[in-house]
């Protein structure tokens, strides 16, 4: 049996912007509102200095582990400009701007990093795994790649809903050899659910460059052999990415199935704060791909139209700076989760050997040999 | 009332549920078109739609990860896993994801979902059509796990699973899909008789399958899924012995029923445990871990467990494998005499 005409894989980089801060595509600008983009580049430049401070307080032992998304900026905050709230985002652990500009308070995002009695996962997970549900982010995993069926299981599930939205999930190039994107594509191609699967490719899966990890030049090429869309996306340029995003959606909505966006980037940062990238990676290599950063190409075209200046970059970055660091203050001097949550939310409701298992640690507390009292634990 | 197989009374709770609640799908290989290749899901399709019975591509992950995402939507999926020898493709998706979805996002994200699944042996099946995989499945917390014995639990379980607000793996004992005995049919059973309509068997409740005479050495012998029929027959086989066997049918792994082994255990003083799996890390080591813990100082002779060796499942000498009811009386007998 004959598969239908298989939707169109592009491989030239969709780009609106060029590196230096000229237009390719004046048309796509005029459809964004310049002054949402001076917002979503002073969120950009926010979370810059979030990632940096984060780092320095992790490297200053007042967090235990964190993930800066530095250089990936405009692919978490253009995908989430350009969908609708009512739409679902499944973060790998590098996009905290999709919950961010959805309005995922920041004190919350940072009561996850030190795992506090306010972390919504109530501190039962890492640094930088957090779930946001008031904004249709779900909770993020740390094996890698599992988002990617359950995206399309869920875009698969508001079509039979009749609802009207769809759902993106979020992955580095290295997880694209997992078994799960094969088995998501594939899944999502078949039954054309309306999913976008947004691949960022920022060149490294922790230390290993993608030649190690793939032999195709493209990720994007592998749409066709699910039948469904693909798009190579500058992901530098924060306006191609919305350009992309939007027009996958659009795609989907329509009822033509999935896309695959590969986004091409670079890791500005290290992988995370347990990584060294000196050890794998040239200075001259970085400071080609820092020449492409999406933060000051965006920066020119605003300045070009009136719209940025450097008092405001200082302001910008001076404001989020005292956020983030009055947020972590603040953080740090909330306790811990109760302790009784330890047993909560394994079932709906604690199972008499739950029960029993939270008896027996109440009496080991209270005897004076416990090693959660002994750490300072309350 | 009428008399149905374990196949015809899953299929007959799929179609209630998917009658009343329209956000029940299911989902899993060959199970629209064809049925199931256990017929399970025969004729659902044509009455429900191919949106509502999906027939999957081929990827045990891809079934188990779309449901999630589906579970997670609002939808209350059924996936069905053909055999669970084929289930390790998803078992990241299973214990890593939808054992923890509730619990790593503070309750923000609940993933009641059912995943329907034929284990144990005697199907001359071989090394993959024949695993019991349970223990593994109920190591992880969050996951609750209910194993049928019988067409009227068949059916009830899972309409209680269907209802369950957490994730739910059914193991459903395929050697007596269609009798409790090879070259048997369930009409003769009492459990055959299956209401007709919505009832459930409550979760983590234990059955006693077999009560006490009244007649011998009483002797607690518990085990759940297709071995309850065997074990069954080994109570037959030692009343001449002088033996009293109160059978109980765990129905619930997780949570298991402890009130109800314990009450049985402390009465009789003697306890075996019977699993199909191997033996080393098996369900029945738990259980016979609990009855040291609580009933110790009832026991009148140290527990014993029949179970699967610890080999890989084997095709042409599978009888000389599984346990019988030849080595289930043996042990009872060994538990009876211990001095």
């Amino acid at each position: 049996m004959a598969a239908s005409q298989p939707p169109p894989v592009e491989i030239a980089p969709l780009r609106v912007l060029r590196a230096d801060g000229t237009i390719l595509d004046p048309e796509f600008i005029d459809s964004v509102p310049a002054s949402d983009i001076a917002r979503l580049y002073a969120a950009m430049v926010a979370q810059r200095v979030y990632d940096d401070r984060m780092i320095k307080m992790q490297r200053q032992g007042r967090l235990g582990f964190y993930l800066a998304c530095t250089g990936e900026e405009a692919c978490a905050y253009g995908p989430a400009y350009a969908l609708r709230d009512d739409d679902w985002m499944f973060p790998a652990y590098r996009e905290p701007g999709v919950a961010l500009w959805r309005g995922f308070p920041l004190q919350t995002w940072v009561d996850n990093l030190v795992g506090n009695c306010d972390d919504p996962v109530k501190g039962r997970q890492m640094p930088v795994h957090w779930s946001a549900r008031a904004q249709n982010v779900v909770s993020i995993s740390s094996p890698v790649g599992t988002q990617i069926p359950q995206c399309a299981g869920t875009a698969y599930a508001m079509r039979q809903r009749g609802d009207d939205a769809v759902a993106i999930c979020f992955f580095g190039e290295g997880t694209s050899s997992e078994g799960d994107f094969h088995v998501g594509l594939n899944f999502a191609g078949v039954a054309k659910a309306p999913a976008i699967f947004f691949c960022r490719n920022n060149g490294y899966a922790i230390s290993t460059p993608y030649e190690k990890t793939t032999a195709t030049p493209h990720i994007a090429l592998r749409a066709l052999g699910y039948g469904i869309r693909g798009q190579v996306v500058d992901g530098n340029d924060l306006f191609a990415v919305i350009k992309a995003v939007r027009e996958a959606a659009a795609f989907a909505r329509a009822g033509h199935g999935p896309t695959l966006i590969e986004a091409k980037t670079y890791r500005l940062a290290a992988h995370s704060t347990s990584d060294d990238p000196k050890a794998y990676r040239s200075r001259e290599e970085e400071a080609e791909a820092a020449a492409q950063d999406p933060l000051p190409r965006l920066r020119r075209w605003l300045e070009a139209q009136g719209l940025w200046d450097e008092a405001r970059e200082q302001q910008t970055q001076a404001e989020a700076s005292e956020a983030i660091l009055a947020a972590l203050a603040r953080a740090e001097a909330k306790p811990h989760p109760p302790l009784t949550t330890l047993f909560d939310d394994v079932f709906a409701a604690r199972t008499p050997l739950l029960e029993a298992q939270a008896l027996e640690l109440a009496a080991h507390l209270s005897s004076g040999d416990s090693a959660y009292r002994a750490s300072g634990g309350h | 009332m009428p008399t149905m197989n374990i196949i015809q009374a899953v299929n007959d709770a799929l179609d209630l549920a998917m009658a009343a609640d329209k956000d029940v799908v299911i989902l899993g290989e060959d199970v629209g078109k064809f049925g199931g290749v256990f017929r399970a899901t025969v004729g659902l399709q044509e009455k429900y739609g191919e949106d509502r019975v999906i027939d999957t591509p081929l990827a045990e992950a891809g079934i188990i990860g779309a449901a999630i995402g589906m579970a997670i939507y609002g939808l209350r999926p059924v996936a069905e896993i053909q055999f669970s020898d084929f289930i390790f493709p998803a078992y990241d998706q299973i214990v890593n994801e939808l054992a923890k979805f509730r619990y790593r996002s503070g309750g923000e994200y609940p993933c009641p979902m059912v995943i329907r699944t034929p284990f144990g042996g005697g199907i001359r099946g071989g090394h993959y059509h024949s695993q019991s995989p349970e223990a593994t499945f109920a190591h992880h917390a969050g996951l609750v796990c209910v194993a049928p014995s019988n067409p009227y639990d068949a059916k009830g379980l899972l309409l209680a699973a269907l209802a369950s607000p957490d994730p739910v793996m059914v193991f459903e004992p395929k050697r007596i899909y269609r009798g409790p005995a090879h070259g048997t049919n369930w009409s003769a059973h009492p459990k055959g008789e299956v209401p007709a309509g919505h009832y459930t068997v409550p979760i983590g409740k234990a059955d006693i399958a077999r009560p006490l005479r009244g007649k011998g050495i009483p002797v607690s012998l518990i085990t759940y899924g297709a071995m309850v029929e065997t074990c069954r027959e080994a109570a037959t086989k030692v009343e001449a012995d002088g033996i009293d066997v109160e059978l109980i049918d765990l129905r619930t792994l997780v949570p298991y029923d402890l009130p109800a082994i314990v009450e049985s255990v402390s009465r009789t003083g003697r306890a075996v445990v019977a699993n199909e799996a191997p033996k080393t890390c098996g369900f029945a080591a738990e259980i016979v871990a609990l009855i040291m813990e609580h009933c110790f100082d009832w026991l009148q002779a140290p527990p014993l467990r029949v179970t699967g060796y610890d080999t890989p499942f084997p095709y042409t000498l599978e009888a000389a494998y599984l346990p019988d009811s030849g080595r289930v009386a043996t042990a009872l007998r060994s538990v009876a005499r211990y001095k």
